[in-house]
């Protein structure tokens, strides 16, 4: 701010003075920010770094001479430790993959659902949808799961809904049962075969490893469902009014029924987005944390602990600092892994013989649209690799 | 041709083979409102889905302890009752929470509008030496996830004695890089001659910024306010690690130690129901009056 007068001040080296100034002001415009992103997070990484790897207790400073420096004591503790901390955290982890593996393929595809049907062309109330849809994820993480709560509690909304079809509904989130284990129940396996339950990894038997997410866990997922789909809806929306609609036009008249376009043309299209949704989603339910804090703090049977809340109780709770920042940063390179492996897995690659071969199908009707649909594709990624950078 | 773009649904003729263009209109025209009466019933269905807990969360909060329990369902209460309103805002901390969220809200909002602006200005419009650092920086921190920023927070507000303190409770709320990205992309979308005007006619930086060019960056701003004051309002974890003194409990801290049963003795699902529907109302509010530009918003993300 106050360097800002100087160099208005001499007009006769107006060319030097406006480009040296610029750099001082260059640098005082962004100080602010970078000062406090520096002070609450670059450092705040660092210091949790070593705290992972000392025997801090919580009391005085981490940086005191009474501290001392472990090694990778923490790390191992967890990771193969034997003890309850790596039975604890593998346990966290396992709840935490299936609440991943089932959400972040079932809010893709909802948010995808919605944003077509949405978007179809003479659609009246289109705005009541949208806003429908999306106001679930602008209120608060705490007041949903204060709802969730009360509407899949044992005489809740849910379970009066299902009665009304004959079912009785399971008290959801005091039942620590996996969903995979009750389905195999349901043909009459109850018991895992030796080589599952005999083996274990981070504490946790294979055979409950598989056993799917607890139904407590299940009612945390379609919460997450329900807050994230309309947010995702609005991107899909938004790629999807930015494609041109010639190459769908061209396909149309050549005679591609409305699912061919989806699959053949549309959704190629919105590959970029389609990244985005995917790599946000991943980055966000690895970190699952009010929902729990709020709802079932790891219950029931632990069936909802996750790494990031695990990592606050072990902390905040058994002052056991640095296993506390050793989970955090097990947690940020599983997220960071998991984001570099979809970037390889979804890369831009050149068409491959077997997606080729998808092309011609169609091309031998419409191979003129299919072109054209080629080039858009590759256009807007163009268009949005950098907002992908932006988001993540 | 615009013929058939204003019918897409219906326009799905079954031989994928046929070369013949277009299908007979007439026929398409009974297929079209069969196609869209169904596409509406799935939408409304749909949106009863997602619309009705809200209005389960306003009915129940109304109701009385035992009527929750007995008809969990039903949108009109048998006996009206405001005794769960009454308890929250006369014989709890609820105002204090209510209060706090605010006060927090409001500086981070302001805060984060002015900081985010100047520095997103600097990025796109001045050149200096190391802006490409500073800029490759922001993306390397936009990548930490914040979960795993917890405890190092903590021992950071901790070490700089500002625990337990509003300043600790809204200064690290600051730091948010996306919003920098977004007004780094407004500037570079306006174009240059305006403020070229201006400092030829002898204006400084911070002045062609100020009276210039924010005034015309209402829109990006409007943005920043929308996204700051959602989440600072909805923000629970960064309270939970920065506070313990109940005087700066926020609304969301409170919330969730009414929800776990720390301060309640049996469910009290209608008081915890009215916390829960009185705390969506200032971000539902917000989201009612600026929904255009929040649906527009991440378009212009999207669009980068």
């Amino acid at each position: 701010m106050s360097a800002s007068p100087a160099p208005a001040g001499r007009p006769g080296v107006r060319r030097r003075g406006i480009r040296s100034g610029e750099a001082v002001s260059g640098w005082l415009f962004v100080a602010p920010i970078l000062v406090i992103l520096g002070l609450f997070l670059a450092v705040p990484v660092g210091m949790a770094l070593w705290v992972s790897f000392s025997d801090w207790t919580g009391r005085g400073s981490p940086f005191s001479s009474n501290v001392n420096f472990i090694g990778v004591d923490n790390y191992a503790a967890l990771l193969s430790g034997g003890g309850l901390a790596e039975q604890d955290f593998g346990t966290s982890l396992r709840n935490n993959a299936w609440y991943v593996v089932f959400v972040v393929p079932l809010q893709t595809a909802l948010a995808l659902l919605l944003a077509v049907l949405v978007n179809r062309g003479v659609l009246r109330g289109r705005g009541f949808f949208r806003t429908a849809f999306y106001f679930p994820s602008v209120t608060s993480s705490v007041a949903i799961t204060v709802l969730w709560l009360f509407l899949f509690g044992a005489s809740g909304a849910v379970n009066k809904l299902l009665s009304y079809l004959g079912v009785e509904g399971p008290n959801w989130f005091s039942d620590p049962r996996g969903i995979v284990h009750n389905l195999l129940a349901l043909v009459g396996v109850t018991e895992g075969p030796a080589f599952l339950t005999g083996t274990d990894a981070l504490g946790v038997s294979l055979w409950q490893w598989l056993a799917g997410p607890s139904v407590a866990m299940f009612a945390l997922i379609l919460l997450a469902v329900f807050t994230t789909s309309g947010t995702f809806m609005l991107l899909f929306i938004a790629a999807l009014q930015n494609l041109s609609e010639e190459v769908d036009e061209a396909a149309m008249v050549d005679g591609a029924s409305s699912w061919q376009r989806f699959w053949r043309i549309t959704l190629p299209q919105l590959r970029p987005t389609l990244f985005t949704v995917l790599t946000l989603g991943l980055i966000g339910t690895w970190q699952v944390f009010d929902q729990i804090y709020t709802g079932t703090q790891g219950g029931p049977g632990k069936t909802t602990l996750t790494p990031a809340y695990l990592s606050y109780t072990s902390a905040f709770g058994a002052q056991d600092w640095g296993r506390g920042a050793a989970i955090a940063f097990v947690l940020f390179v599983i997220i960071i892994a998991f984001t570099l492996l979809q970037r390889w897995v979804l890369r831009d690659r050149a068409v491959s013989k077997r997606r080729m071969r998808g092309y011609e199908i169609p091309a031998a009707a419409a191979g003129s649209a299919i072109g054209a649909g080629a080039a858009v594709a590759s256009r807007s990624t163009d268009g949005t690799g950098n907002s992908g950078k932006d988001l993540s | 041709m615009s013929v058939t773009v204003q019918d897409p649904p219906a326009a799905a003729p079954a031989p994928a083979t046929g070369p013949g263009p277009r299908r007979a209109p007439a026929g398409r025209r009974g297929r079209g409102s069969v196609a869209s009466a169904f596409l509406y019933a799935v939408l409304t269905v749909i949106a009863i889905i997602y619309i009705a807990p809200f209005l389960i969360d306003v009915a129940t909060s109304f109701k009385t302890d035992a009527e929750a329990a007995r008809d969990p369902l039903s949108l009109v209460p048998q006996t009206w009752t405001s005794a769960a309103y009454e308890r929250l805002f006369l014989n709890s901390d609820f105002p204090t929470w209510f209060a706090n969220s605010a006060v927090v809200t409001v500086f981070v909002t302001m805060g984060r509008v002015f900081f985010n602006s100047l520095a997103g200005y600097a990025l796109a419009r001045l050149q200096f030496r190391g802006r490409g650092l500073v800029f490759a920086a922001l993306v390397a921190v936009m990548a930490v996830p914040s979960v795993v920023l917890l405890i190092p927070k903590f021992l950071v507000i901790n070490q700089l004695g500002i625990y337990d303190s509003y300043a600790g409770m809204t200064i690290p709320l600051l730091a948010d890089a996306a919003g920098v990205f977004i007004m780094k992309n407004f500037f570079e979308s306006i174009p240059v001659s305006v403020e070229e005007q201006a400092r030829i006619d002898g204006a400084g930086t911070f002045r062609v910024f100020w009276s210039v060019v924010l005034p015309m960056a209402r829109p990006a701003l409007i943005t920043i306010i929308i996204l700051s004051f959602q989440g600072s309002w909805n923000e629970l974890a960064h309270f939970i690690v920065a506070t313990q003194d109940p005087a700066l409990t926020t609304l969301t801290k409170g919330v969730a130690s009414l929800a776990s049963g720390q301060l309640s003795q049996g469910t009290q699902y209608p008081l915890k129901l009215a916390a829960a529907a009185i705390m969506t109302i200032p971000v539902a509010v917000m989201f009612f009056l600026f929904q255009k530009r929040i649906m527009n918003t991440t378009e212009g993300a999207e669009k980068g």
